[in-house]
């Protein structure tokens, strides 16, 4: 066994110091991972804000940030990537921001108001909302009349998640494109509020049904975390495995659904035929097509069925070999794909991208590797990494991560040790603790703090898609209509991930 | 240039034929626990509190069992399975519970007898035994439309039964709403709703529409699709699987029964 991966270390920052602070961390190369809000009881009426930093294989930071007024200094035009959750603490809490360069609501609908701050312990809040059409940019000069405005959704073509689209466009070519994202938006972080930690997993699985698995393993990390548990050998193993079937399956799923919006027919169906098999295998493996109920706080519940796995797995493995041989070498396909949505490095890095978006771009980072747990610090985690950043690069790491999925899977079929499937979890009142996955479509975190009864305070959850549709945007601006659909595609987002 | 057309012909058929003879797809996938109220003990409440969504409650009246099973609000998450002392619920593969009136869902001592309420019975002399889909995400957790485009993939291939997405509720018969119908999605949903030609329908899939599940309520939440649209079928599930998505579509063509009364599969269709 190797060396447990160290804890994250929390420092105390005033809030004098933030902005220097945030400068210091991103000049040593460190990028701020997010940013939440919450209320620790009995201290004041204002939020406590935590900002969590990320640098590469040193272990993560927290700052805890006590305020005195509503009003703080805003750190995006430091790190633009934490507009958004700035954004989402000025809906959900009523903090300001001062310096924001782009203030506006984000998780509230224009149209939409909430009162009290929803996140409030206790707090009833009601949103009263009469919809207004999206904040757009004004359009002037002499070729104003000739540029069209295109609304698109919120209910879109085919079996779609909503999401209204707003493009400015001139023929074919797009000038500026917003979307109006949550439309979704549950207050599913809220709903966690007052629940027993068991009972959390439960609905940390319902927040995005394509990430379950990771879903419920950050949320329960975070846990173990408070809780100070060390979860069985033979759990963390079938963890992992559990993961990389949650993998394959998306991965073959974005395979499929990209050929759908390049028209490769076959190359459709072949993609989400291997993604129904791979889902059949999870069903006879777990009783769950999405894997669903085996994780809880201190190991699994139940022991998965996976006798009989190696060898369908396999020959998927073979299938899916040929079929990425195959795309790899279709003309028709790859001249859709090569230099659609070219996302470069340095916007990667400042934007926040994450996951298989942020590999495609030549980051190299991981959170299996860069932040081992479960099983991950004695597994052989390769990571996939291309430098071109277009749609062709985000389908071949995906690729190659889908195949390196049931490699990992056969590692842990070989090497599963015996022993106990659960620990008791009990996270003692008042604690908090930072639970992390490298799911499907990136980084996953969740913050879990609880109160003094022991029951669930603040539940945050940072989504994969949360952090990869703020950077989309930036590689539609200036391109054209024919490749939208290809490029939302290439970036494999969820919706009900990112409202929440 | 790999030659696909050649790759498809090698490929074969791999479709089902399902429901007619054939594999559902389903093999090992958990459904809504069976309940037995006669190995349930007094005093004990450990499934109540096991249980998210509320789908076991304790039951206030004198009458019928101690506890009161809806299967509306189930998510399947079987922890009442594991928690309860006396296996008064066990694990069952019933997952083909679409219904077309809500109170079936809820469990009853007497199983009802199979004559279920008719539909609309203009529907076969309408639609015939085609029928075009509008789906409608009113904030669902993305698992419900994970299995709704299964639906198109080779194995179970939809297109086989005469049934259709459309992307215009103008061509639609069928509204198929999922998720609990969040505050901003209320109005765009009873849009497309407005903009469909009568006679329509409505299909509530997922818990979330039905009940509104673990999501629902809260401050941005409704309670699922009553009492925002007139419901023609309920289907449970989290999310129900593409055989009982379908299952559910063949009962609104009248070309398949309803399996479940009283919150229950029929005993001679129970596995």
């Amino acid at each position: 066994m190797s060396v447990p991966h160290p804890p994250p270390q929390v420092h105390d920052v005033a809030v004098g110091e933030l902005l220097n602070r945030c400068k210091a961390a991103i000049g040593d190369g460190e990028r701020m991972q997010m940013a939440y809000a919450w209320y620790p009881e009995l201290v004041s009426d204002l939020p406590e804000l935590r900002y969590i930093v990320h640098a590469g294989t040193r272990p993560l930071s927290i700052w805890r940030c006590r305020t005195d007024t509503p009003s703080v200094p805003s750190l995006s035009c430091v790190s633009p990537l934490l507009s958004w959750y700035e954004r989402e603490i000025s809906d959900l809490c009523g903090l300001t921001f001062e310096g924001a360069p782009d203030p506006a609501p984000l998780v509230l609908l224009p149209g939409a108001t909430v009162s009290p701050p929803p996140l409030v312990p206790g707090a009833t809040p009601f949103i009263n909302y009469v919809p207004l059409p999206p904040t757009l940019p004004e359009v002037s000069g002499p070729v104003a009349r000739n540029i069209q405005l295109l609304p698109f959704g919120p209910v879109r073509a085919d079996v779609l998640e909503s999401g209204q689209f707003d493009f400015f466009y001139l023929g074919e070519a797009i000038l500026h494109y917003h979307p109006q994202l949550f439309f979704k938006h549950r207050g599913m972080e809220k709903r966690f509020e007052g629940l027993t930690p068991d009972l959390g997993a439960v609905l940390a699985e319902r927040v995005s049904a394509v990430g379950s698995v990771a879903h419920a393993l950050a949320y329960c990390q975070a846990l173990e975390a408070a809780a100070g548990c060390e979860v069985p050998p033979r759990a963390k193993w079938l963890r992992i495995l559990l993961a990389e079937l949650e993998r394959l399956y998306n991965h073959l799923h974005y395979l499929g659904h990209l050929c759908h919006t390049t028209t490769l027919k076959v190359g459709e169906a072949e993609g989400k035929y291997l993604e129904e098999r791979a889902k059949q295998i999870n069903a006879r493996a777990t009783g769950h097509r999405f894997l669903r109920s085996l994780i809880a706080p201190g190991g699994l519940r139940r022991e998965p069925d996976i006798a009989e796995i190696d060898k369908p797995l396999t020959q998927l493995a073979n299938e899916l070999t040929e079929y990425g041989a195959m795309l790899e070498a279709s003309s028709t396909h790859l001249d859709r794909l090569i230099t659609t949505g070219i996302l470069s490095r340095q916007l990667a890095f400042d934007q926040g991208a994450t996951g298989p978006v942020e590999r495609a771009s030549g980051l190299d980072r991981d959170l299996r590797r860069d932040q081992p747990y479960a099983a991950y610090p004695d597994a052989i985690v390769k990571v996939a990494t291309r430098e071109a950043g277009d749609a062709h690069a985000r389908q071949q790491v995906r690729i190659e991560e889908a195949l390196h999925s049931i490699d990992l899977i056969k590692h842990v079929l070989w090497l599963l040790p015996a022993g106990p499937l659960r620990v008791p979890c009990v996270p003692l009142p008042g604690s908090e603790g930072l639970g992390w996955a490298e799911s499907p479509r990136g980084s996953l975190y969740y913050a879990v703090h609880l109160d003094e009864s022991g029951r669930l305070a603040r539940v945050k959850i940072k989504s994969p898609s949360f952090s990869n549709w703020r950077v989309f945007v930036f590689t539609v601006h200036d391109s054209n209509m024919m490749d939208y659909a290809i490029n939302e595609a290439s970036f494999g987002l969820t919706i009900a991930g990112c409202d929440r | 240039m790999p030659l696909w057309t050649l790759f498809g012909l090698k490929q074969g058929k791999v479709s089902t034929s399902w429901p007619k003879a054939g594999e559902d797809g389903q093999a090992g996938v958990l459904g809504m626990p069976r309940f037995d109220p006669s190995r349930c003990t007094d005093g004990c409440s450990a499934c109540v509190e096991a249980c998210l969504p509320h789908a076991i409650t304790l039951n206030g009246s004198t009458h019928g069992a101690r506890l009161a099973v809806d299967y509306g609000r189930c998510v399947t998450c079987q922890l009442c399975v594991e928690v309860c002392p006396t296996d008064a619920f066990t694990p069952s593969e019933d997952w083909a519970f679409g219904v077309t009136r809500r109170e079936d869902l809820k469990w009853v001592q007497a199983a009802a007898s199979a004559s279920g309420q008719a539909l609309k019975s203009q529907i076969r002399r309408v639609f015939g035994r085609s029928l075009h889909i509008r789906h409608v995400d009113a904030g669902s957790c993305n698992g419900c439309e994970s299995e709704l485009q299964a639906l198109n993939n080779p194995f179970y291939n939809l297109h086989r039964l005469g049934v259709f997405f459309t992307p215009s509720p103008r061509f639609a018969d069928l509204l198929l709403i999922t998720g609990p119908v969040t505050y901003a999605m209320r109005g765009p949903l009873r849009e497309a709703y407005e903009a469909m030609p009568e006679p329509r329908f409505v299909m509530a899939v997922g818990t979330c529409a039905v009940s509104g599940g673990t999501n629902g309520g809260g401050y941005a939440c409704g309670n699922g699709v009553d009492g925002e649209l007139p419901v023609d079928v309920y289907l449970p599930g989290c999310p129900p699987n593409p055989a009982a998505i379908i299952h559910a579509l063949m009962m609104l063509l009248e070309r398949a029964p309803q399996r479940v009364h009283g919150g229950q599969l029929h005993g001679a269709e129970r596995a």
